[in-house]
């Protein structure tokens, strides 16, 4: 049996061992039947010409992994940003985890998606928000089939949540294989403002593999910062979809740290409703060692004076493979848009490949929309000047590489993010640089 | 200090020094002059270690040491610094965090610990007043948008926190006006004692006014051709370099 059946065939089961309402229930049963006519995407497909899932999904995944762990917090705690005071929400194997987890219902609600797919308290936002957003392709579906656990948080208005938020999906490996298929839904009304980050984070070499869908909904005058640290092992690989939409003179940005995985695929998907919104795409992506990296992002200029800023940096080495798909589409009435993408590539060997596309649909005839793709080399020149004044070869290429990148950090607003980033990009180059950029 | 034997080199399999032979004493000042082409910023590079020039024969040695071996990161560590004809422009790496990593990798080459950052700063502003430069310019990015006379300063600069034992200033005139050249060289004669040296390429005379020679060499067609004092270098301001060329072709 291949992937694809045994996840229609759990699919029963699934539903009769959940208790959710008819809502819900009618949701899921029409998101299975598109899984089912589409099947897993293929190489066929534009979208993944780039990126085959075809090696991933031949392992036998166990779809509904047993919830029995021992994790400690002392387990876990490298992967926290554990010197800031936030609020964390945990999962292990896709159970929430309580006695790891700080979540809060004081003024807003910090949960799960369980208890907001099946409490009345939380069915008027369900039913404004759930699966709204997310588009209906074959991996979001799929998800929203077995969509039963992830992040809840709704913040409502005129508030400013002080803590980040940590949502961290772990995976113990005591299965052979695992698949995941966290949901998180994320909800900020007006005047709101929130930080999230999240990771998701093998702790042993068996193989993982997630589906993750993430729905943002950032309403009038909200912002939202997004950070995405992906930095798994060699035998986790991740579909990260991410939907936001966004409502008048909101302000989202989402920043994507890609540097471990076997095979990451983000679909970042912006929808702007309103004008005078500001939406931001960063990513900075150093990969090596047979490692595939794909970034696919959208950005849809519904309505008129509203912004985007695309700047995503890649590092490629080894036989690592990266993609940068990025699509700007503004909509005849979205005049005076100004939307911004930039995918710069450095290639350190000959064996390295990026594919990187960018594409603008332009409907509107007041706008100005700016793209650039570059690949290149480190420059030897640099690299001698460099060397000339000491600074061994390895040390002067990682300077030249956090160089490269740095521009993508200055916009985290998280001091011990960047921290954490630059030490993560230290340990993937090898090099211990004695300062922050 | 620095004793070249024979040296002939190439780069893009371009054989450019054809047999130059040069030594340099602790406390001397030498310069090197030449037209265009003729090797001067080829010597430098090869002097300093560039990977893609290539030495065919000949020897280069350092207190003694043969250093064709050498990176050009170990050249630095033993003391050999050069300041650049056009320094390289670094966006996303501020000047105060380049030194320190160049300071900190030389301690590290050294087996020394890193400087003490209250030691890092007194030295760093120290050399900045030396140089006559901004605080402000510390925190740019290396040579990003810097001015031909502000980049040759910040080489300058370099130089002063590095404190070499053999500095080869590449046409570090070039592109200064005269209060760059007067603050540029005084630095480097504030720095100049008996224990360094210093190696001036220059194509004009001008700069040996103010960083005066022991010795000067006309370098022609990869070989030096020439030595002799400092008036050499006012005779071939006078009358140019045909006179040279014509001798050495005949």
């Amino acid at each position: 049996m291949d992937l694809k059946e045994k996840l229609i065939s759990s699919f029963l089961a699934f539903e009769n061992q959940v208790d959710v309402d008819a809502f819900v229930h009618g949701i899921r049963s029409k998101a299975i039947e598109t899984f089912e006519n589409k099947g897993f995407p293929t190489k066929k497909d534009e979208d993944w010409k780039y990126t085959s899932l075809t090696r991933i999904l031949k392992k036998d995944y166990t779809v509904f992994p047993k919830q029995e762990n021992d994790i400690e917090y002392r387990d876990i705690k490298k992967y926290l940003i554990h010197d800031i005071d936030s609020y964390k929400i945990i999962f292990i194997d896709g159970k929430y985890s309580s006695h790891l987890s700080e979540t809060t219902h004081d003024g807003m609600d910090i949960c799960l998606t369980s208890a907001a797919l099946t409490k009345p308290k939380y069915r008027l936002i369900i039913e404004n928000y759930f699966n709204k957003v997310a588009t209906k392709d074959s991996l979001t579906s799929l998800n929203t089939a077995f969509s039963s656990e992830g992040a809840y948080i709704h913040i409502p208005k005129n508030k400013l949540v002080q803590k980040p938020i940590q949502i961290l999906h772990f995976s113990t490996g005591n299965e052979v294989a695992t698949m995941l298929q966290p949901r998180n839904l994320i909800v900020v009304d007006e005047n709101s403002h929130v930080q999230v980050i999240e990771r998701h984070q093998s702790l042993t070499n068996n193989p993982v593999l997630t589906n993750s869908v993430t729905e943002i909904f950032t309403n009038k005058r909200a912002i939202v910062d997004y950070y995405k640290v992906q930095n798994d092992n060699q035998n986790a690989s991740l579909i990260d979809n991410t939907f936001i939409k966004q409502k008048q003179e909101s302000i989202c940005s989402v920043h994507t740290f890609s540097f471990g995985g076997k095979l990451t695929r983000n679909n970042l998907k912006f929808f702007q409703h309103g004008e005078r919104i500001n939406s931001v795409l960063k990513g900075i992506t150093i990969v090596g060692d047979k490692q595939h990296v794909d970034h696919n992002t959208l950005v849809q200029h519904i309505e008129p004076n509203c912004e985007s800023h695309q700047d995503y940096k890649g590092i490629f080495g080894d036989n690592a493979v990266g993609v940068f798909n990025g699509k700007v589409v503004v909509e005849k009435e979205a005049q005076k848009t100004n939307a911004f993408q930039a995918n710069n590539n450095i290639l350190l060997n000959d064996k390295a490949i990026i594919n990187t596309k960018p594409q603008l649909e332009i409907f509107a005839d007041d706008v100005k929309c700016s793209h650039g793709c570059t690949i290149g080399q480190l420059d030897e020149n640099a690299l001698f000047y460099l060397r000339s004044r000491g600074i061994p070869k390895k040390e002067a290429k990682a300077l030249l590489m956090y160089a490269f990148a740095n521009n993508v950090l200055e916009s985290v607003k998280i001091p011990k993010i960047k921290q954490r980033i630059n030490k993560l990009i230290a340990n993937k180059l090898g090099v211990n640089i004695g300062f922050d950029l | 200090m620095l004793k070249i034997t024979n040296l002939h080199a190439s780069v893009d399999n371009k054989t450019i020094l054809k047999g130059v032979n040069l030594e340099v004493k602790a406390g001397e000042v030498h310069a090197i002059m030449g037209p265009n082409g003729s090797g001067k910023s080829t010597l430098a590079a090869v002097i300093a270690g560039k990977e893609d020039y290539e030495v065919l024969k000949g020897k280069i040695t350092f207190e003694g040491q043969d250093i064709d071996e050498l990176s050009a990161e170990d050249r630095a560590h033993k003391g050999i610094f050069m300041s650049f004809q056009y320094p390289v422009e670094i966006p996303g790496v501020s000047v105060t965090n380049f030194m320190k990593t160049a300071i900190n990798e030389t301690r590290k080459a050294k087996g020394l610990k890193d400087m003490p950052a209250s030691e890092m700063l007194k030295l760093i502003r120290e050399k900045s007043e030396l140089l006559e430069i901004d605080r402000k310019f510390l925190s740019r990015s290396l040579n990003e948008g810097f001015s031909g006379g502000e980049k040759k300063r910040n080489e300058i600069f370099q130089m002063a926190i590095l404190e070499p034992k053999l500095a080869i200033l590449d046409e570090t005139d070039s592109g200064l006006d005269i209060d760059a050249i007067r603050i540029v060289s005084n630095g480097v004669n504030k720095l100049k004692n008996k224990n360094n040296a210093v190696i001036v390429i220059t194509h004009y005379q001008r700069l040996l006014d103010y960083i005066v020679p022991d010795f000067v060499h006309v370098i022609y067609d990869g070989r030096i051709v020439k030595s002799g004092t400092k008036e050499l270098a006012h005779e071939l301001e006078e009358k140019g370099y045909d006179w040279i060329k014509e001798k050495v072709d005949a």
